[in-house]
């Protein structure tokens, strides 16, 4: 159990509605400490997604709003737009940000928003009952392919960060993991980055973090770190991508 | 007094919007209507103004949840198919309680259909469109005044009721050319425009939230029931029609938009040739202005709907004067009906 040395002002007292060892807790707090650090809760709008994160501002302490699935880079252009002074970010699962939502997140990349991503990739569907996400590893079992993702019929697991740092107003893309507290760390080093971009109006910044949902990769919490250690991180290499 | 100028329907939406107090915009390309996002993209740019050619009509309507969650007079336009693909982010707006003004310049369907005249929307958008239960409130200019007006009209009862408002126009009033008079005063924001809700960074107050989801189903039937409430003020408040000559009338025509326009020459044809004929045209389509319709009931009066669709205001019109007899004209996805297809219809 983690050891709360102080409870970040940014994040509500409220216990989670996440399953155990999910990754979705550890990024909201390292958000919500984040924007503590940095003095912006009375400036800050999150985005929450259409995704097991959908109500996100049930736990983080500042001005939110939903999104419709997938379209959290649209609203959260608009907000930005209108209130430049605000420091805006949006928190996407991978079916959000990769797949339903890929048109949003490549035109608001491209049009270099200075806008902070969260996108968790956590290789499945959560809340809809663990499908084959873009994310999904080739073999992996889910619930929409139940004899592991075949690539040749399936897709790829898309790499979207690496599509992204292909586009020229693009300024910031980082790979992290929480398999690990040595990776949460730099985890969190990487979010505070693009949100320092943001505020230093550097431009379109995301961070892309390996996060485990062990109900549906059907392991144990432990094992499921392991696994992004041993499997998923040979697919989504970590590290600086742009 | 500004002095009057030219200008197409398309036109003065837009600047009807901005004399309005709108300061986002955001649009995706469709005929009949890309006059007016491209007079946004010249007008609108510079503070505060701002224009967004979106990725596609689902991110251009997402962006004015956005903008106005944000606390903006946001618009969006599109035509028919794009009316479409908004659909789930009008249903958030709507769902969210966030003002908000859509123009749909009609065209003709289903499908990509072509972009001849049409009012085959009507459903669409008198019943909400998309999912859940809803409804927008809905305008429908019949001349470039009238368009240009009805953008202050629109923001105005956006705001009052934290609703999103469709003005329901078509390729015809979108094209034409009219004389208009800008409105001399512009919008200036009051105590009434104030929007406590909005997202501004948690500065001294507790933080906002802008959503639609309930996960216990008793807050989402509470929410629901708030809603409904609001739909029956608007019912009672916001019915707006124009009528002619309906003290003595025998027959009245009932038609909206464009093709208001056409059956006003046809009931003033009728009425030179000594036909006791009338006209309501509804400015509201949601709410539908019953009220003009009780008002005038009698059993022997008969009614004729016409419309650039297939029997959609039809509807309304017979749910208006119940047991009264409603005949219907209707035409759409090419054809228009004429001044002469409605005076033969009258007479015969
Ligand atoms: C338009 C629309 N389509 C589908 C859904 C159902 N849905 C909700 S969340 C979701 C996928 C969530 O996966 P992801 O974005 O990876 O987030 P996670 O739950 O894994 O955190 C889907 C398909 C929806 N809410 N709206
Ligand atoms: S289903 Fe997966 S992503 Fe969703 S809360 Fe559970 S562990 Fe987390």
């Amino acid at each position: 159990m983690d050891k709360i040395y102080s409870h970040p002002v940014s994040l509500r007292d409220n216990s989670t509605h996440y399953c155990a060892g999910c990754g979705h807790g550890t990024a909201h707090r390292i958000i919500a400490e984040i924007v503590d650090e940095l003095g912006i809760r009375e400036k800050v709008i999150g985005l929450a997604p259409v995704g097991c994160a959908v109500i996100a501002y049930e736990y983080w302490n500042f001005d939110c709003s939903e999104a419709a699935h997938g379209r959290a880079l649209a609203v959260a252009t608009a907000i930005k737009r209108v209130r430049p002074e605000n420091i805006v970010f949006t928190y996407q699962g991978d079916g959000d940000l990769a797949a339903i939502g890929t048109n949003e997140t490549i035109h608001a990349a491209n049009r270099g928003e200075n806008l902070t991503v969260i996108f968790i990739n956590n290789a499945v569907y959560g809340m809809t009952g663990g499908q084959m996400a873009p994310t999904t590893l080739a073999g992996q079992k889910t619930a929409t392919t139940p004899a592991g993702r075949d690539v040749l019929s399936h897709g790829f697991p898309l790499k979207i960060s690496e599509m992204l740092a292909l586009l020229p107003a693009v300024k910031y893309i980082e790979r992290v993991s929480f398999h690990s507290p040595q990776e949460i760390i730099k985890a969190k080093q990487a979010i505070k980055t693009a949100f320092l971009n943001q505020i230093n109006n550097i431009g379109f910044s995301l961070v892309e973090i390996l996060s485990p949902c062990p109900t549906y990769w059907g392991m144990s919490p432990q094992k499921s770190l392991e696994w992004i250690k041993e499997v998923m991180a040979k697919e989504f290499p970590l590290g600086r991508i742009k | 007094m500004k002095k009057k100028i030219l200008m197409t329907g398309n036109e003065a939406v837009a600047q009807g919007a901005i004399d309005a107090g709108c300061t986002f915009y955001a649009g995706y390309p469709i005929t009949p209507q890309n006059e007016l996002t491209a007079y946004m993209a010249v007008h609108m740019p510079g503070k505060p103004g701002i224009f967004i050619q979106a990725e596609s009509e689902l991110a251009a309507i997402n962006m004015v949840y956005g903008a106005s969650a944000a606390g903006a007079r946001a618009m969006t336009s599109s035509s028919s198919p794009g009316i479409s693909l908004k659909q789930e982010g009008i249903s958030y707006i709507a769902g969210a309680e966030l003002p908000a003004v859509i123009v749909n310049v009609m065209r003709a369907g289903p499908g990509l259909g072509n972009i001849t005249p049409a009012q085959s929307d009507y459903f669409q958008a008198t019943r909400g469109g998309g999912h859940g239960d809803y409804h927008l409130i809905v305008l429908a200019p019949a001349s470039v005044q009238e368009a240009y007006d009805q953008m202050f009209l629109s923001f105005d009862l956006a705001d009052k009721y934290r609703a999103p408002v469709m003005v329901l126009g078509d390729g015809m009033l979108g094209q034409m050319m009219e004389p208009l008079q800008l409105s001399a005063v512009s919008f200036q924001p009051s105590a009434e425009n104030k929007k406590p809700w909005a997202l501004t960074g948690c500065a001294g107050r507790s933080p906002n939230v802008i959503k639609s989801f309930y996960m216990d189903t008793n807050e989402l039937e509470k929410f629901n029931l708030n809603l409904q409430k609001k739909y029956a003020l608007i019912r009672q408040k916001e019915q707006r029609w124009e009528e002619i000559f309906l003290k003595d009338a025998k027959t009245i025509i009932v038609a909206y938009g464009s093709m208001a326009r056409i059956a006003r020459s046809a009931v003033h044809a009728l009425r030179g040739k000594g036909k006791k004929v009338g006209l309501i045209r509804p400015i509201t389509l949601w709410p539908f202005p019953e009220k003009a319709f009780t008002k005038h009931l009698t059993s022997n009066t008969r009614y004729l709907a016409v419309e650039m669709s297939y029997g959609q205001m039809l509807e309304d019109v017979q749910l208006a004067v119940g047991k009264a007899k409603v005949d219907f004209l209707g035409r759409a996805g090419g054809g228009v009906p004429s001044e002469e297809d409605i005076i033969r219809r009258v007479n015969g």
